[in-house]
Formats: structure tokens, C-alpha cells, sequence
């Protein structure tokens, strides 16, 4: 095995690996959550469509579209095969066992919460992902983006799903995004704070903004 | 106090375990957790029972054996204490108390709440020593140590290898306990010698004794009787990171 399939398939290689493309994904998200947000402006779509033209015509932004996806599957392979690694290394369970005495229950719940995200992301991808870059639904100007979330978001179905999926990202990324620096090895008593708070905040303020996206077109706030 | 124990009992590491209740009377509340294990197995020995095995040596918190998963935590309830520290006044009278061995599968059960930890000597002899040379001892203090480093090496060198990190751990990781090891060696000069191998043997056999991966829970720091802080794992994953990428 040459040094590098070695070191990242150590127990500490995986976990950066996780880290890493953890961090992409965060980095990710404040992209799509500030592009998104544009529905907010209540302008009937009209600046988002525009923002969501850019970012479908834009060069670099396909590249890294291919980067992202890529760090996604890899994120969740990664993360599959550590949960069911790790599950094996204690074949005989305990009967009892005070989790909440030591450890939060998100940072417990990784490959659940992670898992939820997952349908969620099968679904979501299928609603807007699929439907622009794969049919020419929008590309043919039959409708745009914005068009198709209030189609989507008419439905009470996909709202509950998208609040879930929401709620299962904040709680992700409570433990994630701290989690991340650690396995990176920054850990020092003044920064850690710093990044404890960053992660908290985060973690709370991207996913209720996505929360409220739905929401507010179901009840017909936005148009 | 009266008390019911749920304790696991299995003859050796290839025999099949169960639970079995014991009803303790006449506890007291200054006894330690071990010395109420040694009048039920008084009481079994008389009867002409197995004692129920356990580990343990010093009975005041420094060797790191006595090994018991307490009611779903490893020492049980109070913090910073191994077993033998933890006192009956930390319970009531008409509980009923489990007790289970260190579950993983890196630390196979010997009998009943015994297991072998010398996967975690495994880990120290790959790496976790400095090499002496012969010849006179030099002057210590011709060794300058900043007084921050020292006190970290200290406190990461507190770890007694109890194992409690591997059983709080939902992985059963033993990230904690090879963490403090590299560290109290690595913020020391003595140490410098074998920086870089000893990170990349280290973590190499504790992933070969089959523990898990760290996933950040924080379980261990909170068991650990020696309150060993998750900030030695960072500092085994950047020494990890660094011996990789510059050993040759
Ligand atoms: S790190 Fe703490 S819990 Fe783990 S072996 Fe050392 S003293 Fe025990
Ligand atoms: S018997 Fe030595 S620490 Fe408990």
C-alpha cells in the first residue's frame, strides 16, 4: 500500500476525510443558502431566477459543481463505512447504556441524522437539481426555477419533508462543524470558543433560513 | 442499605455470558463500590459459588484496573473517580445496580467483569517511549522545558490506562488514551528523538487492535478519571498529519 491509500485509510485518515469534505459542504451551503434567500426579496422570483441563471451558465461554477458532487458521495461513503466500522468494534452491546451522561445526542446520532439527510437530498436533488440540469423544463423557458419551487412548495408534502430534512441539518452540523476542526487538530483554548460559537451559529441561522423558504411559499407569503 | 446487582458472568472469553441478580444486604454507605463487590463474594465463596472476577490493585485511584460499566457508565455515576473511589452513599438503598465488563472487541473478556487490556500495551510499545542512552544521567536541568508544556505533559501523562475512554466511547475508540501517550512525549524534549515514528506506530497499532475511530463525542474526556481533555487528540491528529507527510 503506498502512503498515501495508507494514511487515508487509518482511522485518522478517514475521519479527515470526513472533515474535509465536511468543511467543502458547509462552505457549499452558504453559497446556496445566500442564492436562495433572493426569493425573500419578494420580487416575484425575479432576482433569484436571474442569480440561478448565473450559477447554471457560469464555467467555474460547473466545475465545482463536479467538486461538490464529488465530495458529497465521498462524504457519505466515507461516512457509511466508518459508522459500520465502528459499529463492529463493539460486537457484544452493553445493556444499559447513560449516553446522555457523556455526550450529546447529535453527536451520537451522526449516521442517523446523516441518513435522513440523505432521503431528503435524494428528494431534493430529484424536485430542482434533476429538472434544470437534466430536462429542459427550465432550460427551455416552459418555467422558471422559482415557478417550480412554488409548484413544489404548494403541496404540503415537501414542506414537512424539506422542514425535516432542515432540522436534521442543524443538528448535523451542531456536531459537525465543531467536529470538523477538531479531527483537522485545531483545538487550542483560544479559538476553540471562537469556533464552538461560529459552529453554533451556523448551524442554526443557515438551516432556518432554508426552513422558511418552504413555509413561506406554502402560506403564500412570497409569490 | 439493601441493594439488587445485575452483574454479567461469563467463564472465559469463549464461553457465552449472561446477567445474574444478587441481592446485597446490609451495605454500608462508606464502603467502596469494590469493597461491597468483596462481601457478596465473600457470601459466594461460603455458599461454595464462583466469585464474580474483577480487576484491581491499588483500591485508591492511581493503577487504572479496576474495570466495572456501571449502570450504563464506566466507573459509574460521579466524575473524575475510578470504581474503587465511587462510594455507596452515591446510591439509594433498594437500587438495583447493572454492572457490566468493558465492552469492545479489542478487550476480550478474561471471566466475568475481567478483561485484557494489553492491546493498550501494544500501543505503548510501538511507540509510546523514549530511548535512553547508556552513559551517565546529564544534569536534568540542563534541560530548559518551558513551565506550559510541562504542565500539559503532566496532565496528558496523568492517564492511568484504565480504559474507560474505549468503554464510554460509542466506538469503541481508543483516541484518548494513545492521544495522551503521544502527547506527554511530545511536548517534551525528551521526546523529540522519535516524534515522528512514534505518531505513525502508534495510531498503526491501535487501528490494528481493532478500536474504532473517533467521532468527536466527547464520551471519553467526560468518563475519564483523570480528566485527559479531547485537546490531546487534536494534538495526535496534527502530529499524525505532520509524521505522515514528512517521514521517509
Ligand atoms: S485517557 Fe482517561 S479514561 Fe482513557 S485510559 Fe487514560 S485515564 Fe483511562
Ligand atoms: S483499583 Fe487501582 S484505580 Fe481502582
Amino acid at each position: 500500500m503506498s502512503w498515501v491509500t495508507k494514511t487515508l485509510t487509518s482511522s485518522l485518515g478517514r475521519k479527515l476525510i470526513m472533515a474535509v469534505t465536511g468543511l467543502s459542504l458547509i462552505a457549499f451551503l452558504v453559497v446556496h443558502c445566500a442564492i436562495n434567500a433572493c426569493i425573500f426579496l419578494n420580487d416575484g422570483g425575479h432576482t433569484f431566477n436571474e442569480a440561478a441563471e448565473f450559477m447554471a451558465h457560469n464555467l467555474f461554477i460547473r466545475i465545482s459543481e463536479v467538486g461538490l458532487m464529488a465530495g458529497l458521495l465521498i462524504h457519505i461513503v466515507d461516512g457509511l463505512m466508518l459508522w459500520k466500522s465502528n459499529n463492529e468494534k463493539r460486537p457484544v452491546k452493553y445493556a444499559v447504556v447513560k449516553g446522555e451522561a457523556n455526550s450529546t445526542w447529535y453527536s451520537r446520532s451522526m449516521g442517523l441524522l446523516g441518513s435522513l439527510l440523505l432521503i431528503f437530498l435524494v428528494v431534493h436533488l430529484r424536485h430542482f437539481w434533476v429538472v434544470s440540469r437534466f430536462t429542459d423544463v427550465i432550460s427551455g423557458g416552459q418555467k422558471t426555477l422559482f415557478q417550480e419551487m412554488v409548484e413544489v412548495f404548494a403541496n404540503p408534502i415537501p414542506v414537512v419533508l424539506y422542514v425535516v430534512g432542515c432540522l436534521s441539518l442543524a443538528y448535523h452540523l451542531l456536531h459537525g462543524f465543531q467536529s470538523a476542526f477538531q479531527t483537522m487538530g485545531w483545538n487550542h483554548p483560544k479559538y476553540t470558543p471562537f469556533v464552538k460559537c461560529l459552529g453554533a451559529g451556523f448551524s442554526i441561522l443557515i438551516p432556518l433560513i432554508f426552513a422558511a423558504m418552504p413555509i413561506a411559499m406554502h402560506l403564500g407569503w412570497i409569490k | 442499605m439493601n441493594l439488587t446487582l445485575k452483574v454479567w458472568r461469563q467463564k472465559n472469553a469463549n464461553s457465552e455470558g449472561n446477567f445474574q441478580d444478587y441481592k446485597v444486604a446490609g451495605v454500608s454507605e462508606d464502603m467502596s463500590f469494590l469493597e461491597m463487590f468483596d462481601v457478596l463474594n465473600e457470601r459466594l465463596i461460603n455458599e461454595g459459588d464462583s466469585p464474580v472476577a474483577f480487576d484491581h490493585d491499588c483500591r485508591e485511584g492511581i493503577c487504572g484496573m479496576c474495570s466495572m460499566y456501571i449502570n450504563g457508565e464506566p466507573h459509574g455515576p460521579n466524575k473524575g473517580v475510578t470504581t474503587c473511589q465511587l462510594h455507596m452513599r452515591s446510591f439509594k438503598d433498594g437500587d438495583t445496580i447493572t454492572v457490566e465488563p468493558w465492552r469492545a472487541q479489542a478487550f476480550p473478556i478474561v471471566k466475568d467483569l475481567a478483561v485484557n487490556r494489553s492491546a493498550f500495551d501494544r500501543i505503548i510499545s510501538a511507540g509510546g517511549y523514549v530511548s535512553v542512552n547508556t552513559g551517565n544521567a546529564q544534569d536534568a536541568n540542563a534541560l530548559p522545558i518551558g513551565k506550559d508544556h510541562a504542565d500539559e505533559a503532566f496532565a496528558a501523562a496523568a492517564c492511568i490506562g484504565c480504559g474507560a475512554c474505549v468503554a464510554a466511547c460509542k466506538n469503541a475508540s481508543a483516541m484518548l488514551f494513545t492521544s495522551a501517550k503521544i502527547s506527554q512525549l511530545a511536548l517534551l524534549p525528551q521526546g523529540q528523538a522519535e516524534r515522528t515514528m512514534r505518531a505513525e506506530k502508534m495510531v498503526a497499532q491501535m487501528d490494528t487492535e481493532g478500536f474504532g475511530a473517533c467521532t468527536n463525542t466527547g464520551a471519553c474526556e467526560a468518563e475519564c478519571p483523570k480528566g485527559i481533555s479531547l485537546e490531546n487528540i487534536a494534538r495526535m491528529n496534527r502530529e499524525y498529519y505532520g509524521a505522515v507527510l514528512s517521514s521517509k
